[in-house]
């Protein structure tokens, strides 16, 4: 790069110059907006780690909620909620997903495998409002609060994700070992299950993880259908459970400082696990990738 | 099918009872997947039956809101929206686009390694967490140092000639960006890494500097996938309720100045949905929901329609 600039600067026609230098002023936007993201990225969680980090204690990781305008308190509950409504959702978001993704890419025809593929893609761009308001209206209304709405509500979330992740995953199973196991007479469910699913399996799992990451810290669909709940640790999913996504912005919208800083805390303990499993995820799945490509 | 009929009968049987049973189970799986988004959009509308039957179409021209007359309407939530959301694209589509074009063409490998996921880790932030951090540490930041200077030197320009506040509708688009930056840039990266190589070094061969080479090879051929990036990014940011709740400052009116708080569909959703007092309430803030649901839908699907027919032709010019 260096030499080609150096002989076109020998010319230095007036235009040729021009054009080195627009090229040199885009090359540095790039670059420019390149660093903004990070900046950003920077920001937000040194902020989140900054204010945080001080109320973390182990106390604050082991208690129960403090009481309306009582001081102390901790998060126990929110996290075992959370805990217990992303198990019920990945409970039926993964067999769910994966049957979905089995049928689009062993059954289907193309053109029964588009349109569901589609709707399976707009599901993913719901706005997430819309699924609390949905499951408000369907297990909520008229009845309580639970945990097992909760969880039906991040599983709308997670389905499009793990089908989305397993079709790829499935995609990249060789052609070479299906057709094997078909060539030795193997029936088509043997071979699902005993070539192509065992095959896949990292790779659905990490989706699966990936899936979980983003459940985890959703808010909006749990708003309405696992928002008002004791302040003591719940195991029992027929009740309201406490979650962190739905405390957070309680506390976020409260006036006193105290309560900020607790919505700090739990955000951190939040974007912790958000950032730290998606990272190891995607790396997993990177390496799955690699592997399932090269055989 | 000789060699299936040498084997043994219940073998076989048992084959064709497996492979039947395999289809059926995974077949109810997809159909249960299509179900679910029909009874969503089945339930959001019939929620917004009583609303729809006393307001009819007029809801969506209305800026009432009064819940002891009765009377709702959704036309602030849609200024507010599509403001919101068109600010949030102004900023992040050139943003987006230019950290695409960083990562597939300028970046050497090692830094685009590092830097590619960093900028999707921003796209794993939850956004109540955003949120969070929008009204504590952005907002307060932006009221005191970038709103003062936008008054002072655009003051005349209707938009940015209100008083400054650490929440409103100006702080709510620029969340907003921070969340669709990460999509508009990974989407636009796939689609700038897809161009041929061929036809990059034949325009570099003919003398054309890096930024020609882009404006004329790379952007050009990608334009409908860029359009399609734009849309979901925008898509992201119309639906958006928790982040904007927190930032917005609530208010059902339509103000000219940018600074002043507002509302969006979502975020008058998320803000009076709970424990709503009468049912014509919580059937309107259904209708919001379904209008909410009908622009979300579209907004997809052009975008999928888009990326779909760009596939098509790429891989069919192959």
């Amino acid at each position: 790069m260096v030499a080609v600039e150096h002989a076109s600067s020998l010319r230095a026609g007036g235009r040729a110059r021009r054009r080195q230098v627009v090229n040199r002023v885009a090359e540095g936007a790039a670059l420019v907006a390149a660093l903004s993201a990070l900046v950003i990225l920077a920001i937000v969680v040194l902020s989140v780690l900054k204010r945080g980090a001080g109320e973390l204690s182990f106390g604050f990781l082991t208690q129960d909620l403090p009481l309306f305008g009582q001081p102390g308190g901790g998060i126990a509950p929110l996290i075992i909620g959370s805990a217990v409504i992303v198990a019920i959702a990945t409970a039926i978001a993964l067999p769910l997903g994966v049957l979905t993704a089995l049928f689009l890419s062993e059954f289907a025809s193309r053109r029964v495998a588009g349109p569901i593929q589609l709707t399976l893609d707009l599901m993913n761009g719901l706005p997430s409002i819309i699924i609390g308001v949905f499951v408000f209206g369907l297990l909520v209304n008229g009845r309580t609060q639970s945990g097992y709405a909760g969880g039906f509500a991040l599983s709308v979330v997670m389905l499009p994700l793990v089908a989305r992740s397993t079709q790829e995953v499935l995609r990249l199973v060789p052609a070479a070992q299906r057709e094997g196991a078909l060539a030795l007479g193997a029936s088509r469910w043997r071979t699902v299950v005993g070539v192509v699913l065992p095959s896949a399996l990292g790779g659905i799992l990490t989706g699966t993880v990936l899936a979980i990451a983003r459940a985890v810290g959703e808010t909006a669909p749990l708003l309405f259908v696992t928002s008002i709940y004791a302040n003591n640790v719940q195991w029992d999913p027929s009740h309201a459970l406490p979650n962190m996504p739905v405390q957070i912005f309680i506390w976020s919208e409260s006036p006193t400082p105290e309560d900020h800083r607790r919505a700090w805390a739990t955000a951190l303990v939040l974007l912790a696990f958000v950032l730290v499993t998606s990272v190891l995820a995607r790396a997993a799945l990177a390496r799955t990738r690699k592997k399932l490509g090269q055989t | 099918m000789p060699a299936t009929q040498m084997l043994g009968g219940t073998r076989r049987l048992r084959d064709r009872l497996g492979d039947r049973l395999l289809f059926l189970l995974t077949l109810l799986a997809a159909l249960v997947a299509v179900g679910l988004m029909v009874a969503i959009a089945y339930k959001v509308f019939r929620g917004a039956s009583l609303s729809f039957s006393s307001f009819g179409l007029s809801f969506l021209t209305s800026s009432a809101w009064d819940v002891n007359k009765g009377v709702f309407g959704a036309l602030p939530g849609l200024y507010g929206t599509a403001v919101t959301s068109l600010m949030a694209l102004l900023i992040a589509g050139p943003l987006g686009i230019a950290i695409a074009l960083f990562l597939s063409e300028l970046a050497p490998r090692g830094v685009r390694g590092v830097v590619g996921p960093l900028v999707e880790m921003l796209a794993a932030i939850p956004s109540v967490v955003l949120g969070l951090w929008g009204i504590l540490v952005l907002g307060p930041f932006v009221a005191a140092h970038i709103e003062p200077w936008l008054h002072r030197t655009f003051g005349f320009i209707p938009i940015f000639s209100g008083d400054p506040s650490s929440s409103g509708v100006f702080i709510a688009g620029l969340v907003l960006a921070i969340m669709i930056v990460p999509i508009v840039a990974s989407i636009c990266r796939e689609l700038f890494l897809a161009v041929p190589r061929e036809l990059e070094e034949g325009a570099l061969a003919l003398g054309a500097t890096r930024w020609e080479m882009v404006r004329g090879v790379v952007l050009s051929s990608s334009r409908p996938g860029i359009a399609a990036a734009l849309i979901l990014g925008l898509g992201r940011a119309l639906g958006e309720a928790i982040a904007v709740t927190q930032v917005i400052g609530a208010g059902w009116w339509i103000h000219r100045s940018l600074f002043d708080p507002g509302d969006t569909l979502a975020s008058r959703i998320a803000s009076q949905f709970q424990g709503a007092p009468t049912k014509l309430l919580t059937s309107s803030l259904f209708y919001l929901a379904a209008i909410l649901l009908v622009i979300g839908l579209a907004t997809n699907l052009i975008a999928q329609l888009i990326v779909r027919r760009f596939e098509f032709q790429r891989t069919g010019a192959d």
